[in-house]
């Protein structure tokens, strides 16, 4: 395992450059200067020149990118041109809500999807099983941020059983239950698409191993129904659906994004988009670098438990 | 082959209608200029938001006063133009970088391997929002930078089945005849890559909609006073109290189509590839 550990960690440093390569990128893909860009049409000659030599515009492309990994690597990530303040505490800080809405609806996707899969599977063409066949085939259409806002438009607006938007009420909140009573809907909109093809991928993987010969032989031996599902079944089922969670971490932090937007959540989404309709450069890679950053890590977490879970795997 | 086909047509009564969903869709979005619709874009502020059945405006109008219907049929050609160029873009790329990465060994496939890599460790949606920050909002930058996210899905596939053919005795053959390698791969690998890419693609469409709507309703696709739906759902947003209709009706327009796209997407691979048919 420490050495499945080692190479696994080993092969992170081309991805890690080549991500970073590309965020560096985004600043110069642009077909006029950035510097313009950023000032809009009304800057002086003076304030272009200056910003030009802030962000080293004159020098040639390889030595720009090296110098900026460089102070990178040491955490920092530049200043906000539109806020005036050091980028990576600004983005910490936003990142912290976005974690919390994408865990959140990550443990809902996968304990949902999970239950809903398992018991599709169990019983085969049931009410249960056509009824998640349809909410996939649903999760996979519906554009999530306008189940975003019928969710609102109902819970909220109609019913008015739950906040709106935003991450506290603005006044006299602030503990733990109006966080929560603010999570809901944010996370059960960013976990609607997830959960059905959690669902989806467990039902199938459970199918497969339900028809295997030692789930016959468990139940042979008298085990009970919900033995063989969960320990024998399920437990051989998990390479899979693991995969498939991992996949919708990516899926989920990319949601975040318009899910935030929705409904005005202060993460990192509402803050990169603010940044690019502002044309604030560093503010915009600062946030593409750590939300994929963290992206790579969750990948690589996935990895190891397949090896956890499947030892042949560590030997490939 | 033809028999497939019906065979799933007769089967699969919904994905029928789904075809003919998608066939008035497009119909719609093609002859729109020559339809007797009101102008999309003239304002009539007097009658905004009025509630669908209207006299004159069949589903209402907007927060300007201009004519929903009309709207939704040339956002249509906006939207569905957008998913379809965006997910072939994407396929052109995809498919000839997965026949370069498959079928050359080295560098070749060392390029374009970690490339793909590389774009897959970014969350989908986050890199095309980072690659239209870097090209500027707009409709062409948002369906560039889809395409640019897209391709890894088509090369990992394409890859894949180029892995196994290249082995495989019919081409070793063909190269023991002395065929050059446009032959090998224009004869006998591109015709076993039809079907796998079909199949990827109609599932893709569908998804390429959905994100060029994202990065609409983000206020990086399409500007105004042009709309797609994805930005008459953004703009609507603010009206979704007084007037849901706004925002519902071109939500449910996207949502139709996509569900259309799936189903028919579904139906292609129970044709075209029979063992990975739902169970």
């Amino acid at each position: 395992m420490r050495r499945y550990l080692a190479r696994r960690l080993l092969l992170l440093v081309p991805v890690l450059a080549g991500v970073s390569v590309i965020i560096f990128m985004v600043l110069h893909l642009s077909p006029g200067d950035p510097a313009e860009i950023m000032l809009g049409t009304q800057a002086t000659k003076e304030d272009l020149a200056r910003l030009r030599a802030d962000l080293g515009l004159n020098e040639p492309l390889h030595a720009q990118y090296l110098k900026w990994i460089g102070h990178v690597v040491r955490g920092d990530l530049g200043r906000s041109l539109w806020m005036k303040r050091p980028v990576l505490a600004e983005v910490l800080t936003r990142f912290k809500a976005t974690l919390l809405l994408t865990v959140t609806a990550l443990l809902l996707s996968s304990a949902v999807g999970v239950a809903l899969g398992v018991a599709a599977a169990t019983r085969p063409n049931s009410l249960l099983d056509r009824l998640s066949a349809t909410a996939s085939l649903f999760g996979a259409s519906m554009p999530s941020f306008w189940l975003g806002i019928v969710l609102m438009v109902v819970f909220a607006l109609q019913l008015g059983w739950l906040p709106a938007s935003g991450m506290y009420a603005p006044h006299g909140g602030g503990d733990l239950s109006d966080l929560l009573a603010h999570l809901v809907l944010p996370a059960v909109t960013l976990a609607a698409a997830s959960v059905t093809i959690v669902a989806r991928l467990t039902r199938s993987a459970m199918l497969d191993t339900l028809g295997q010969d030692y789930v016959r032989t468990a139940r042979a031996k008298g085990v009970r129904e919900g033995g063989v599902v969960l320990r024998h079944a399920l437990r051989n089922a998990l390479v899979p659906i693991v995969t498939v969670i991992g996949v919708q971490v990516g899926y989920l932090l990319g949601g975040a994004v318009l899910t935030e937007t929705v409904f005005a959540w202060p993460g990192v989404g509402t803050l990169m988009v603010q940044g690019i309709l502002a044309r604030d450069f560093p503010l915009v890679q600062g946030c593409v670098l750590v939300v994929a950053l963290s992206f790579v890590l969750v990948n690589l977490a996935v990895d190891l438990l397949y090896a956890w879970l499947d030892p042949r795997i560590r030997y490939e | 082959m033809a028999d497939a086909w019906r065979r799933t047509a007769r089967r699969n009564r919904l994905a029928v209608l789904a075809v003919a969903a998608l066939a008035a869709a497009m119909l719609a979005a093609v002859l729109a200029p020559w339809l007797p619709l009101l102008d999309p874009d003239a304002v009539d502020t007097p009658n905004r938001l009025r509630p669908p059945l209207t006299s004159g405006h069949a589903l209402g109008t907007d927060e300007f006063g201009r004519d929903l219907l009309a709207r939704l049929v040339w956002g249509a050609r906006v939207s569905l133009a957008a998913g379809v160029a965006s997910a072939a873009a994407a396929m052109l790329v995809g498919v000839t970088l997965g026949i370069l990465g498959g079928f050359y060994t080295g560098w070749v496939e060392t390029v374009v391997m970690r490339l793909t890599d590389i774009l897959m460790a970014f969350p989908y949606v986050l890199l095309a929002i980072a690659i239209v920050a870097g090209l500027g909002p707009g409709l062409r930058n948002a369906m560039v930078a889809i395409a640019i996210v897209g391709f890894p899905l088509y090369t990992r596939l394409v890859r894949g089945v180029v892995l196994s053919l290249r082995e495989r005795e019919f081409v070793e053959a063909a190269r023991a005849l002395g065929a050059s390698d446009a032959v090998i791969l224009g004869r006998h690998v591109l015709p076993h890559l039809l079907s796998p890419v079909i199949v990827a693609f109609s599932l893709d469409v569908g998804a390429k909609i959905l994100a060029t709507a994202g990065l609409s309703f983000l206020g990086l696709g399409t500007q105004p006073p042009t709309a797609d739906w994805g930005s008459m759902l953004a703009t609507g947003r603010q009206f979704v109290i007084l007037s849901p209709h706004v925002v519902l009706l071109p939500g449910l327009a996207i949502f139709v189509i996509v569900l259309a796209l799936n189903l028919v997407g579904d139906a292609v691979r129970d044709v075209l590839d029979p063992r990975a048919a739902t169970r």
